[in-house]
């Protein structure tokens, strides 16, 4: 039962409704429903946001740690050391997101490019 | 009722434009740029680009279609899949629950709220949140409408558009593009958060899943979550315990 399990054109489309749409919508579904009777800061409600907020950071660190694509090229050091830096300039910068991710973005291009991962390009 | 009733088609239709335009902001841009690292990671797990602007539609909330496609990427069964996504979106329930009653009039039809809600994502429940004071209560629902339904479109085209030319990018233009996510996640999470636990949480998942993947990498994020949610939630109870 896995995304590849049947090859029809549909069964990705039903992984995704079912996986996707469906363990997303029903909980805005069940706010609606909710909507006003459920205290904000209540116990329940901190622990939901707690869970939730691990999980997400979960999936941030391992974006990070275990990449897919051309970001699996580089050194785990160097993608360590640029969401460092990234998230520390957002956190001394403003809190400014745009700051973050741009430091980000230039340790990691200037890091690949010092580890010789790619030429800049020829003149066209 | 008699002489406003013509006009408020139009002062509906006003406010859904002007719902529209206000996705088209520094937030709105925050997220594209975060929307244009998912279309690169998509395309990186091996999805279709049909399938891509299929998730994007329906799933719509980014933190669930990044967990979707990390779960398919772990090749792990569609309930698994679909209980990691669940977890990953509770989150939206709270939201939701806040929403309703800034923009729910004594006329407001069900539906209407039920449609509403599935574009409650982080961005536009900000800026909905932030607007709303601006817009007068009977129009709420026409200016979130407008907002909701340009965010979801202009970022399927979006998505489609990179994911049709992700191929071309040079190798480090396609790393500097998966790089997008999982900082735009690091720093707006660390941004929204209502409590200090949640800053708990965030690092011990961020620790966590790594670790957990490489011993049980279908369940690293399940394990991950409730982990790190229980230890910060305790974290939190102890806290207020004392201060109290």
């Amino acid at each position: 039962m896995t995304f590849d399990a049947i090859n029809a054109w549909w069964w990705p489309l039903l992984f995704i409704l079912v996986a996707g749409w469906l363990a997303t919508d029903v909980w805005r579904f069940l706010g609606v429903y909710f909507g006003g009777r459920v205290a904000e800061n209540s116990d329940a409600i901190v622990l939901v946001r707690c869970v939730a907020t691990a999980l997400v950071a979960a999936v941030i660190g391992n974006l990070v740690v275990f990449p897919s694509g051309a970001l699996a090229e580089t050194s785990l050091w160097l993608r360590l050391d640029a969401t460092a830096s990234g998230f520390a300039a957002y956190l001394f910068i403003r809190r400014s997101i745009v700051v973050g991710i741009v430091t980000a973005e230039l340790i990691l291009i200037s890091g690949m490019f010092l580890a010789g991962d790619f030429n800049l390009p020829a003149p066209f | 009722m008699s002489q406003p009733q013509s006009q408020e088609p139009t002062r509906h239709f006003s406010w859904f434009l002007r719902g529209a335009r206000s996705a088209f902001s520094v937030p709105g841009l925050i997220l594209a740029s975060a929307f244009v690292g998912f279309a690169g990671l998509a395309k990186a797990a091996g999805l279709s680009l049909w399938e891509t602007v299929f998730m994007v539609g329906v799933v719509w909330a980014l933190p669930a279609k990044v967990v979707l496609v990390g779960a398919i990427l772990s090749g792990v069964s569609l309930p698994a899949a679909a209980f990691a996504v669940a977890l990953s979106s509770i989150r939206l329930m709270p939201m939701v629950v806040a929403l309703v009653p800034e923009m729910r009039t004594e006329r407001t039809p069900r539906w209407v709220l039920y449609t509403l809600s599935h574009f409650v994502a982080v961005t536009s429940w900000v800026l909905a949140m932030q607007h709303f004071r601006d817009v007068s209560r009977e129009m709420r629902t026409s200016y979130y409408a407008g907002l909701g339904i340009t965010l979801i479109l202009a970022n399927m085209l979006l998505v489609a558009f990179v994911y049709t030319v992700a191929g071309s990018l040079p190798p480090p233009m396609m790393a500097a593009l998966l790089l997008l996510t999982p900082l735009y996640f690091l720093t707006s999470l660390w941004g929204s958060a209502r409590e200090r636990a949640m800053h708990v949480a965030m690092i011990i998942g961020m620790i966590a899943g790594p670790l957990v993947h490489l011993v049980a990498p279908s369940f690293d994020l399940l394990i991950a979550g409730l982990v790190g949610g229980a230890v910060a939630f305790a974290w939190h109870k102890r806290n207020r315990a004392r201060s109290t």
